[in-house]
């Protein structure tokens, strides 16, 4: 069939397109709706796959960890062994291994993610407490970066070569380079603590200083928000720049640019009504993986700005070892990704209409 | 022919006996090998921000291997350390001490030797993996290839920093658990990019003509498909460096890395624990964080001038 071999070519050329981004977007095999269907379909499917896979890592990688968990919870306190097989029934050690997989998987299934051994609570709990507060940061950042990511590399690429789009690039690469918990260290220790001159001007860390309510507290969140947001925009918009770039570089030369001109539109029309949104296709991808890749990359920065949130807990969760959190973000982190990159697979062909024709 | 190893050549003299003809073919081969070379230096000179990246390089590089000659082999002594704890910067040194009174602009240096050691075996691992998986899944095809390219996907789609992390903690710490949570995390983009490159070589006609001859898969693999990609696989592992680098000081700062040695990331978490943010102590942060920057920017400025060396098209779009 000659157009299904054109489908295959497609398929192999199409994904690698914009950098980093992941199993990417595939044409569906024809442009019908029942075509589309089975596409999501098999999209889906894979997805489930690599769910499934990731709980299967994320159980048997932290196995590994040399140690006794029950030895860690107790923390060197004087316990006797009644306690200790105790513990080990209340958290299901004491089973094999293959027992403790299934066991797992099974309560995986119906949302339960296992016991805290650090915090006494289930990890959902945990987690589900610890989201907002990681929402409303890496949501924030990816909104910003996002914007600004678009808007520089755009009008570095209408005026590629010249001073302004040398400058932009240069800037976001050096800042790209630079890792972001330094970043948010040295931020704190300039514009929380103060040196010199400077006042101390924002809080140190943490989400809210307490004892606000309504109007008030949000402004107080605000004022904690926003040294961890500029380090997070700072190192992430880099990569939005660059492909927003280097995309409309790929559209600078095209005839319908051309006809715009002729039609005797300004040049700011032309870029913002025509090569701009055609630009976006390839960066709308890359908005996905960015998104889903935020949520982890947040780590440090949380860590850092002691900011209520997934990755902050994480940190405290690794510093135990508190297996079922550990597992449980671990769970969180890949899934936010892979959940991510399905959409972005799923939305692609529904903007751009040519992939898979 | 068990002799034609090499890929053919016009201007191997015809009538001579099967050897020399071996022979002469393989310094055709590299004559035309060092004029690409020389072509690409040229080509490279061109660009001022490669240029600029491999001065910077080469300069660090230097420092970092004189380390002992110009601090003596005693600067991560903490027992017999030469100022007092945490002194500003002065005179006698230049960054400040640390909180066991070591001179902080030694460490520095000394830390540059971990951080390039650790960044370059890492982007080595790394580029040595994607290499062996892309180059396979893209010469034999068919189930494997599907096989291996589906394990690639899963492994693109996991949160890199987080599977570091994991791997970094389930291990002892050291630095070979550190250049290994890299390696094994980092692969997938090199592996895609080497596929692609290896289906582009297979399909030109000179490959058919090594089949018919009789070659085999190590042979097309090793003798021509190889050196067709290892000029996009030195400009990956260039980029690959700064990566691992900066992954090198995350896993270092949560104190993940070899706590015995001095590296750029674990003296941010010295810092960090010694309390320089609360009292101020900027020049105590800034040296490390800095040089790890300037580093990972070194590379990433090289490797985005051999791609567009190598890629004239890239090099005008990105």
């Amino acid at each position: 069939m000659a157009s299904e071999s054109t489908t295959a070519r497609d398929q192999d050329a199409v994904p690698d397109g914009p950098a980093e981004a992941g199993p990417s977007a595939r044409g569906p095999r024809s442009r019908s709706t029942s075509g589309y269907l089975r596409y999501v379909a098999g999209k889906l499917a894979g997805a489930a796959v690599s769910l499934f896979a990731v709980l299967v890592t994320s159980f048997f990688l932290f196995r590994l960890i040399p140690g006794d968990p029950v030895k860690a919870m107790t923390g060197g306190r004087q316990v006797s062994s009644e306690q200790i097989r105790a513990m080990r029934e209340e958290f299901g050690l004491d089973l094999p291994m293959w027992q403790q997989f299934t066991d797992y998987c099974g309560k995986a299934l119906t949302g339960d993610l296992g016991t805290s051994y650090q915090f006494k609570a289930p990890v959902v709990d945990k987690i589900s407490e610890a989201l907002p507060a990681t929402l409303l940061l890496t949501g924030t950042a990816f909104v910003l970066y996002t914007l600004i990511g678009i808007w520089l590399g755009s009008r570095s690429a209408w005026r590629h070569g010249r001073f302004g789009d040398r400058f932009n690039t240069a800037f976001a690469l050096t800042l790209y380079s630079v890792p972001s918990f330094w970043l948010g260290l040295l931020l704190i220790i300039v514009l929380s603590v103060g040196i010199g001159p400077i006042p101390g001007m924002f809080p140190t860390g943490g989400m809210e200083s307490g004892g606000e309510s309504g109007f008030g507290y949000v402004i107080d969140v605000a004022h904690h928000l926003i040294l961890p947001v500029i380090t997070l925009v700072a190192v992430e918009y880099a990569r939005t720049l660059l492909v927003m770039r280097s995309s409309l570089l790929d559209e600078m030369g095209s005839d319908y640019l051309t006809t715009a001109r002729a039609k005797g539109l300004r040049d700011d029309e032309v870029r913002t009504k025509h090569a701009v949104p055609n630009a976006l296709l390839p960066t709308v991808t890359l908005l996905f993986v960015n998104l889903g890749n935020t949520v982890a990359g947040a780590i440090l920065v949380e860590t850092v700005f002691s900011w209520p949130g997934l990755g902050g807990l994480f940190y405290q969760a690794l510093s135990v070892p508190d297996l079922p959190l550990v597992q449980g973000l671990f769970f969180v982190f890949a899934a936010a990704v892979i959940l991510m990159n399905t959409l972005a697979d799923l939305i692609y062909p529904l903007l751009d209409p040519r992939v898979g024709r | 022919m068990k002799t034609d190893r090499t890929k053919p050549s016009a201007e191997a003299p015809a009538g001579e006996t099967a050897k020399s003809a071996a022979t002469s073919a393989r310094s055709v081969a590299w004559a035309r090998r060092r004029r690409a070379a020389a072509q690409f230096w040229r080509q490279y000179r061109g660009h001022r921000s490669g240029l600029a990246g491999l001065v910077i390089l080469v300069l660090i590089a230097v420092l970092a291997l004189a380390a002992p000659l110009i601090t003596g082999s005693d600067a991560q002594s903490v027992t017999d350390a030469p100022g007092t704890p945490l002194e500003e910067p002065s005179g006698e040194f230049p960054l400040g001490t640390d909180q066991f009174g070591r001179n902080l602009l030694a460490l520095l240096l000394w830390g540059a030797r971990v951080s390039l050691t650790v960044g370059l075996l890492a982007a080595f691992l790394t580029v040595a993996i994607g290499t062996l998986v892309g180059i396979t899944a893209g010469h034999f095809g068919g189930w494997y290839s599907t096989v291996i390219m589906r394990i690639t996907d899963w492994f693109l789609v996991m949160p890199t920093l987080v599977l570091a992390i994991a791997l970094a903690t389930v291990m002892d710490k050291s630095i070979w658990t550190t250049v290994i949570a890299i390696g094994v995390t980092a692969w997938p983009t090199t592996a895609r990019l080497v596929r692609a490159q290896t289906l582009a070589v297979e399909s030109r006609p000179y490959i058919e003509r090594a089949t018919a001859l009789g070659g085999g898969h190590r042979h097309i693999m090793g003798r021509h498909v190889l050196p067709n990609v290892m000029p996009l696989v030195l400009a990956q592992t260039t980029l690959v460096i700064s990566q691992a680098i900066l992954t090198e000081a995350t896993l270092a700062f949560l104190g993940l890395g070899d706590p015995m040695i001095v590296s750029w990331g674990g003296l941010l978490q010295d810092a960090r624990e010694a309390g320089a943010v609360s009292s101020g102590a900027w020049w105590y942060l800034a040296p490390p964080g800095l040089a790890i920057a300037v580093v990972a920017l070194a590379f990433t400025l090289c490797g985005r001038t051999i791609e567009s060396v190598l890629n004239p098209k890239l090099g005008v779009t990105r």
